[in-house]
């Protein structure tokens, strides 16, 4: 497998990450050498193996359904780029 | 004072021999003169830490002081730390000051009395096994200062290499613990998936990710998970166990100990210095009563790649918060929503860290997420299998931590997967979940060699006896580098 430019493009925009055409050149020749190492695994007959996700074959906690936290928002905000009022600003989506 | 183990550090506050303020000034002093050159800290504050200190010296004053009261140590800068600037080593929270402590800030600190020494550099989001992609500048190695530390918690294994700091903690998602002690003459243990809380722990593959400790000695790390370790409800895969005392077996003998050696750790792709220096500690272990027995791990060339997926996968969601709304940098100048979330995160991640969330984004995209993601976790399970299988035959497995010794800066930086391949023999670890540590054995071209020794699930405790008496028989971990008195 290799990758092409406009494919590495592709998965900058997919990762919301902007690249410059010259960017995308040497990003295209590192993914396509990491690609090849991750190709090994191909080789590998996995028929019938339960994939695994997590360390511990263990469920998922759940706790109960009461208020835990204490409000912290204004330290929270603190440390945001630009709020107002208690809202995160960005760029406006909706005209 | 600075070379002395964690229990005579105590001793010697307990005996008042010293106070936590004059002992952790020391070592301030020693941050100030020598960190410049190292640049193992990235975030030191004097004030916070006398205060700290001068906490702990009154909790031992009124005899309420806890064994590591008073004991100053550097932290990883992974670990959220109310009031102290925390950046995981990148652009993106380079000005981000936590609002809440990690759970083991919290048990470090406020439960055990111990004293921050500061924020420890390393790998951006821990993805590095060199340190050199911090955005904070690269570590040097204190045993050769052309050389890497290894990372991704270089910063850490710097610091106590140079004594900065009596210990420190870390992180290890594929050697990030072991791979650095190893290449700085430290002790490091990896505990089992699930053992530290990892809430307030910044997250990079959090399948793999695990907190542990690094110091001089088993015995200090011992004393230092003591603290560490524990169920914690805001971690949802913190596992729910009875407390332990890791150090209580630490003198245990090693008679009838089975030691497992993998073949696949033994053959081609460890330099020889370092495959010496690693038979010689096998020797020294049958001299303490422990035999050898060959077990293999079949699958074990197979975890670098599948690491290349799963951890890039999990990165990939993880590191989606950075987006420039909530807290870190966001780029000065910006069109609509999207153009700012792309340039922010094109202006505050490195290179590294981008090609990780990108190999990410690939794999678990549509049309490729089972030949990759799924393939991978088929793997993974092959991987745990053949320790699940090994471990019937022997009670620990023993290697080496990394196939060569400290490499030089810029030597590996220029090539992703050359990098990478510096932790073939830790990886596995992670991706089955399992204890692992790193210990000095000794050197090869004056340079320190790391044995590795992996235990089965929630052994931890045999693994720090296994390390503590070969450290009682070898002098290895007491080696210093050249000009650190």
């Amino acid at each position: 497998m290799s990758l092409t430019t406009e494919q590495v493009k592709r998965i900058a925009h997919l990762a919301r990450i902007e690249v410059s055409e010259s960017e995308a050149l040497t990003t295209q020749g590192h993914l396509n050498g990491i690609f090849e190492l991750i190709e090994q695994m191909q080789a590998v007959d996995t028929t019938g193996v339960e994939p695994m996700a997590h360390a511990q074959d263990v469920s998922q906690r759940l706790r109960t359904d009461a208020v835990s936290e204490t409000d912290r928002r204004a330290a929270y905000q603190a440390v945001a780029p630009e709020t107002e009022a208690g809202l995160y600003l960005v760029p406006k989506v909706i005209e | 004072m600075i070379h002395k183990s964690l229990k005579q550090l105590s001793q010697a506050l307990a005996a008042k021999e010293i106070s936590s303020v004059e002992l952790s000034t020391l070592f301030l002093d020693r941050i100030e003169r020598l960190n410049p050159e190292i640049n193992a800290f990235v975030t030191v504050d004097r004030e916070k830490t006398l205060k700290m200190a001068a906490a702990a010296d009154a909790r031992i004053a009124a005899g309420s002081a806890g064994p590591l009261t008073g004991i100053p140590i550097a932290q990883k800068d992974i670990f959220c730390a109310e009031g102290w600037r925390t950046t995981c080593g990148s652009k993106i929270l380079a000005n981000f000051v936590a609002p809440y402590d990690a759970t083991v800030i919290e048990k470090m600190h406020r439960d055990a009395g111990m004293v921050s020494l500061g924020k420890t550099n390393m790998d951006e989001f821990a993805m590095g096994s060199s340190n050199e992609t911090s955005f904070f500048g690269p570590v040097k190695n204190p045993w050769d200062r052309a050389r890497v530390p290894g990372g991704s918690s270089g910063g850490s294994a710097a610091a106590i290499a140079a004594r900065l700091a009596p210990a420190a903690t870390g992180t290890d998602t594929g050697g990030s613990i072991r791979q650095p002690a190893a290449l700085c003459n430290l002790t490091g243990l990896k505990p089992t998936y699930g053992v530290v809380s990892r809430y307030g722990m910044i997250a990079y593959a959090s399948s793999l990710d695990q907190g542990g400790p690094m110091g001089a000695s088993a015995e200090d790390c011992a004393l230092l998970l003591n603290t560490m370790a524990g169920f914690d409800p805001r971690d949802s895969t913190s596992l729910e166990r009875p407390a332990e005392d890791y150090a209580r077996d630490l003198d245990k003998p090693l008679a009838g100990l089975r030691i497992g050696l993998p073949k696949e750790f033994f053959g081609e792709g460890c330099d020889a210095a370092v495959m010496a220096a690693v038979q010689d500690a096998i020797a020294e272990y049958r001299r303490l009563g422990a035999s050898t027995v060959e077990v293999s791990l079949p699958n074990s060339h197979l975890s670098v790649p599948a690491y290349y997926v799963i951890a890039p996968a999990e990165a990939s969601s993880n590191l989606s918060r950075f987006d420039g709304v909530r807290y870190g940098y966001r780029a000065p100048d910006y069109g609509n929503l999207d153009d700012m979330y792309m340039k922010t995160r094109a202006q505050g991640f490195g290179d590294e860290v981008k090609r990780r969330i990108m190999i990410g984004a690939y794999v678990l995209s549509h049309g490729y997420y089972d030949a990759y993601y799924l393939q991978a976790q088929r793997i993974r399970r092959l991987i745990a299998n053949d320790f699940v299988a090994a471990f019937e035959s022997c009670d620990v497995i023993l290697g080496p931590t990394s196939p060569t010794t400290a490499f030089k800066l810029g030597e590996k930086s220029a090539d992703p997967v050359q990098m990478y391949l510096s932790d073939i023999y830790t990886i596995a670890v992670n991706l089955a979940g399992l204890p692992g540590m790193a210990l000095p054995c000794g050197f090869a071209g004056g340079l320190p060699v790391g044995l590795q020794l992996i235990g089965n699930y929630f052994d931890e405790a045999r693994l720090l006896n296994v390390a503590h008496r070969y450290q009682q028989a070898t002098d290895w971990h007491q080696r210093r580098p050249e000009g650190i008195e």
